[in-house]
């Protein structure tokens, strides 16, 4: 190791990349509702941040905080480098919000709101006319341009929400449920230009009731329940957390499931489905050795389906507080949402 | 205002000048598009004017005390008071408007954005301020064409009559954008601000104070419209001005100071 001086660094941060975002301790409440309870984040630049959490759990709430709209009652938040209690210009400058919200202005023309940020933004003249017609034409709004946006449906009025945040290039885009309300080619069509606006170094920090899209999107993803992050990692350090995964095996013949099944002692019966479902981590190794045991004792299913748990199952293990639920049983219902295999 | 045009390195200053002037055009627009409640608040001034020249003239002017019954000269009375009551009038208009905005969601975008913070309001009061001068010229068109002449007025009394009402108007209106800011929506706006309106009306608009009961007169007298309105009527008429227009200078300075204030208050705080 080169014998270096120690530099006494202001920055709080670690070695890591630079933190985009990063929350100490954050604390807010309203009245006598605590609804953030001690919050701590930390983005890294260039990622894509996803905060899940129940209805009330305080998702916008830290939006809002984070994107200086409101104040916090305790702790720090950094966003773009910059205190968002004492330089929210700084922060200001380097963030787009689409809240969730609609935050069009209804009497004027998509255009228009489009042109009002272009100068709010100090843009010249010609250079807000070309992001206006380059952003309308990416989110499909041309035919809408020039009717009142309070004219539109609510999926449009969303898209220009959305068109309005990017003007100006924020380097840190904070999305509030940006899909809610669109249509799913819509909603595929933000999503890629979410993964465009990653490809080209933008942080995004994003809250989602689609588990699907957290999924699809989030490089790292935080669960809010009660004031709290219950838990935080990648998707698939999520869905490590909780069990759940389980083969299922499916009969059309009766007879055949009730051998089974007597054959099969360890197992959760459905006795309605004619299906059977044997825990398992989904792992190659243990199919095989499922399979060879399956053979040896002569059961043969119509239907084999890997289940691993995603992130719903996550959700709700992770948010149970309220529902008494036991976890650590196999569910007994039918599960939408099976990979086959 | 300066020029709208930014520096290469914007300041402070040119910030403010650029993001208010945007707001303004925003104000404008919908204003615009918009134009029914405008006109609405000419409504109740060309009203006034006409109910109590043709209706009433003749006894008030008779009963004002100049002698006879004179409807020329009680229109040149009150015209003063009814253009005062014009710019309350259309403040009201300003303050709906403001409470109206602050529900559209586009006022939480600004709060995130990197722009002057004022430029709202500020883009609000300039457009307020124009909408009175627009809705005083309108009114007093109609005054002049039913025969109202401003008999005294010299060219400087011209100019210090529209500087007066500009300052009322600024007033006025700094006023109602801090009731605009402190109500939750239209209606409680229009209600909140209804003062505006009514004050002008126990002024001596139509009737001197010393002509009114000797209880009310104090209420007349106090209050801000009555020494704007007297400073107004002896730019026009070349009625004796005295201690009023200091008066009405003081009164509009406090109020616009007083509302400035209490509507930054009522911004910067966290939005419900
Ligand atoms: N202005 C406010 N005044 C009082 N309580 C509020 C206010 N804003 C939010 N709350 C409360 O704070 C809690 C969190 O609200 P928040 O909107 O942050 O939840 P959320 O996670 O975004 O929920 P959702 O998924 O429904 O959007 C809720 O209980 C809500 O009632
Ligand atoms: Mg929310």
């Amino acid at each position: 190791m080169p014998s270096s001086v120690m530099l006494t660094s202001s920055r709080a941060s670690g070695p890591q990349s630079p933190a985009a975002v990063s929350t100490v301790g954050l604390r807010k409440s309203y009245g006598d509702k605590t609804v953030l309870d001690g919050i701590d984040l930390r983005i890294p630049a260039g990622s894509v941040f996803a905060l899940l959490g129940p209805n009330g759990a305080g998702k916008t709430t830290t939006v809002q905080i984070l994107s200086t709209l409101i104040t916090a009652d305790g702790g720090q938040a950094q966003v773009a480098g910059h205190d968002v209690a004492t330089s929210p210009d700084g922060v200001r400058a380097a963030i787009g919000v689409t809240g969730q919200f609609s935050a069009v202005d209804g009497l004027i023309t998509g255009e228009e709101n489009m042109l009002l940020m272009a100068d709010l933004h100090h843009l010249s003249k010609r250079e807000g006319r070309r992001v206006t017609a380059e952003l309308l034409e990416r989110f499909d709004l041309v035919d809408a341009a020039r009717k009142p946006a309070q004219s539109y449906s609510g999926g449009m009025k969303r898209r220009l929400d959305i068109a309005m945040t990017l003007v100006g290039n924020p380097r840190i885009i904070f999305l509030d449920e940006p899909t809610t309300g669109l249509d799913p080619r819509s909603r595929h069509n933000m999503w890629q230009i979410i993964r465009e606006l990653v490809s080209d170094g933008v942080t995004v920090f994003l809250t989602t009731q689609y588990l699907e899209e957290a999924d699809e999107l989030a490089d790292r993803i935080a669960v809010l329940n009660n004031g709290k992050i219950a838990a935080e990692g990648t998707a698939d350090e999520l869905k490590r957390l909780i069990p759940g995964g389980h083969i299922r095996l499916r009969f059309s013949d009766p007879s055949a499931y009730q051998s089974a099944a007597l054959a099969l002692r360890e197992v959760t019966r459905d006795d309605e489905a004619l299906a059977l479902q044997i825990p398992s981590d989904g792992s190659q190794r243990e199919l095989r050795s499922i399979l060879d045991w399956l053979d040896s004792a002569g059961i043969e299913a119509d239907e084999l389906t890997v289940h691993t748990p995603d992130l719903d199952d996550v959700f709700f293990a992770l948010t149970a507080a309220t529902v008494p639920n036991q976890p650590t049983q196999p569910k007994q219902t039918n599960q939408p949402k099976e990979t086959a295999r | 205002m300066s020029s709208p045009l930014a520096p290469a390195r914007p300041t402070r200053i040119s910030l403010a000048v650029r993001d208010s002037s945007t707001m303004l055009r925003r104000n404008l627009l919908h204003a615009r598009r918009y134009p029914s409640m405008t006109l609405n608040l000419l409504l109740t001034p060309v009203m006034l004017l006409l109910l109590f020249v043709y209706i009433f003239g003749d006894v008030m002017s008779a009963g004002i005390g100049h002698g006879g019954a004179d409807r020329s000269e009680y229109l040149a009375y009150i015209v003063p008071g009814i253009l005062l009551l014009t710019i309350g009038g259309t403040t009201i208009g300003s303050a709906v408007s403001v409470a109206t905005d602050m529900n559209e969601g586009i006022i939480a975008r600004f709060r995130m954005m990197a722009i002057h913070r004022g430029s709202v309001l500020i883009g609000h009061v300039i457009g307020s301020v124009l909408q009175c001068v627009m809705s005083v010229v309108l009114v007093g068109a109609v005054a002049v064409a039913i025969g109202f002449r401003a008999t005294h007025a010299t060219a400087v009394d011209w100019l210090l009559a529209v500087g007066l009402l500009a300052l009322v108007a600024l007033a006025l209106t700094w006023i109602a954008v801090g009731m605009g800011l402190s109500s939750p929506n239209a209606e409680a706006a229009s209600n909140n601000a209804l003062p505006l309106m009514v004050l002008p009306l126990l002024s001596s608009a139509f009737v001197p104070v010393h002509a009114m009961p000797g209880w009310f007169q104090p209420i007349a007298k106090y209050q801000p419209f009555t020494p704007a309105i007297e400073t107004l009527r002896g730019l026009l008429l070349g009625t004796g001005i005295g201690d009023n227009g200091w008066l009405a200078v003081g009164w509009c300075l406090g109020l616009a100071v007083l509302g400035y204030f209490w509507s930054k208050s009522l911004f910067t705080r966290d939005p419900k």
